[in-house]
């Protein structure tokens, strides 16, 4: 037997497809999850509630301090022993969006603290109530750069959604691992998903680029 | 909490082989880093291309697939990693390509008079690189370079994956002997929130001992440290 089977390789291919689906699906609703709770946790933080904004600070540092991998093993395992059972995709979802939610969230911070001061004063000297400067004049200035930043946390987040593989998800890395242990050749599921990563993640990064180029205010 | 004492003696074990590979990971990224970043910067093609596509490659197929490519692929190949070996060969060539990247693009950023002057004065390139661009960049680098530490240490738990025998993987372990599952997966994920604060202490007290210009430091742009994670 050849070290490298095509037709194996051939073989495989609509497993892998399927485990390809399951990831982009699991990275989309992912994502959405970061994007609501980080700018959650960001106007939280931005409003300066005693307690609550000190809390979601910490929310903040604990998140981004801790493993995925460790992450994903509490909501797997130690939640069911508190009475709250989800099925393992639902939980992974949640956990992989609640922990770049952390990250969305300094973003979102990032992107309303780079905006210049005289904006905010002008608001105020135009008499602008609070929310319009907000919705007119804040938003649409912070969220631009902050788009191909968010973009590239998408393309991260696509990439390590193989570790939820580790809590049983059949995902991209799941469906290459478990044909790998059920015919013994692995060299062929691992290479074609680690090709399928970079067919997706390196033309998305390319694009993120461009959209840096546009977007992001040059010095 | 039981479980924790009695187990802690294998848990302060797993401590030990996290910070080992961490800081062989960190190393090795270090040295992927520069080599990558350098070449990238290079005017010769056959460097650049290689390095460029070293990078591309490296960060586009994702940090776990390339450790179990390592780990369960190569041996088809005929080649037989140690776990470990296999782990921060993975980590230290995933964080070295991200690493790369900072490289690149904080020497990229020196002022041009820098390079200029280092020319007027008959520097050839590779002295102008050592002595002018590399020490000036360095403080620049170390946020970033703080970000990568802090990456690796987290990603230092997928070792666990390929059987080293790491923090996660003692408390996965003594959690399936025991079953104190919140005791044990409590205790290590605030283990690893301490280890990466204690890094980011590391890296801010660097910044401050190194800073080339204190007034600039205090000034940096919130959204472009950010960026400057990824691209720049």
């Amino acid at each position: 037997m050849s070290v490298w089977d095509t037709a194996f390789a051939i073989s495989i291919m609509p497993i892998l497809l399927k485990g390809l689906w399951l990831t982009i699906q699991i990275t989309l609703v992912g994502f959405v999850i970061s994007l609501v709770v980080g700018l959650v946790v960001a106007v939280i933080r931005y409003l300066k509630i005693p307690i609550i904004s000190p809390l979601a600070t910490f929310y903040v540092s604990f998140v981004r301090g801790a493993p995925l991998l460790v992450q994903a093993y509490v909501a797997f395992y130690v939640l069911p022993l508190l009475g709250v059972t989800f099925d393992a995709l639902p939980t992974g979802i949640v956990v992989i969006g609640l922990n770049y939610s952390a990250y969305t969230a300094e973003v979102y911070r990032a992107g309303i603290e780079q905006l210049h001061k005289g904006q905010w004063e002008a608001a105020t000297a135009l008499s602008l109530p609070r929310w319009r400067t907000w919705v007119r004049i804040v938003i649409p200035q912070a969220v631009r750069p902050i788009i191909p930043v968010l973009g590239n946390y998408l393309i991260m987040m696509f990439k390590d959604s193989a570790i939820l593989s580790s809590i049983t998800i059949i995902e991209l890395l799941g469906s290459a691992l478990s044909i790998g242990s059920s015919y013994y050749r692995y060299l062929e599921p691992i290479s074609i998903i680690g090709l399928m990563y970079l067919a997706i993640s390196f033309p998305c990064s390319l694009l993120i680029k461009k959209l840096e180029r546009r977007f992001v205010p040059q010095h | 909490m039981d479980a924790v004492f009695d187990y802690s003696g294998l848990l302060v074990q797993g401590l030990g082989v996290t910070i080992l590979v961490t800081v062989l990971g960190a190393i090795l990224t270090i040295v992927v880093a520069f080599i990558a970043g350098l070449c990238s910067l290079s005017t010769h093609r056959w460097l650049r291309w290689p390095a460029t596509f070293f990078v591309e490659f490296f960060r586009g197929t994702g940090l776990l697939v390339q450790m179990f490519w390592f780990f369960y692929a190569l041996p088809f190949l005929g080649i037989e990693l140690a776990p470990l070996v296999a782990g921060v060969l993975a980590l230290g060539l995933n964080e070295g390509a991200y690493a790369a990247e900072v490289v690149r693009g904080t020497i990229r950023s020196r002022a041009k008079g820098q390079t200029e002057a280092a020319i007027a004065l008959g520097m050839t390139p590779a002295l102008r690189m050592r002595r002018i661009l590399i020490p000036q960049s360095i403080p620049a680098m170390l946020p970033a370079f703080g970000n990568v530490m802090v990456d690796l240490l987290k990603n230092t738990s997928l070792v666990s994956l390929v059987t080293v025998s790491d923090l996660t993987w003692r408390a996965f372990t003594a959690r399936t002997v025991t079953g104190q599952t919140v005791e044990l997966f409590l205790t290590i994920l605030v283990l690893y929130y301490l280890l990466s604060l204690l890094i980011g202490w590391l890296i801010r007290y660097l910044e401050k001992r190194f800073a080339l210009d204190r007034k600039s430091l205090a000034k940096a742009k919130p959204l472009k440290a950010l960026a400057g994670r990824f691209s720049s």
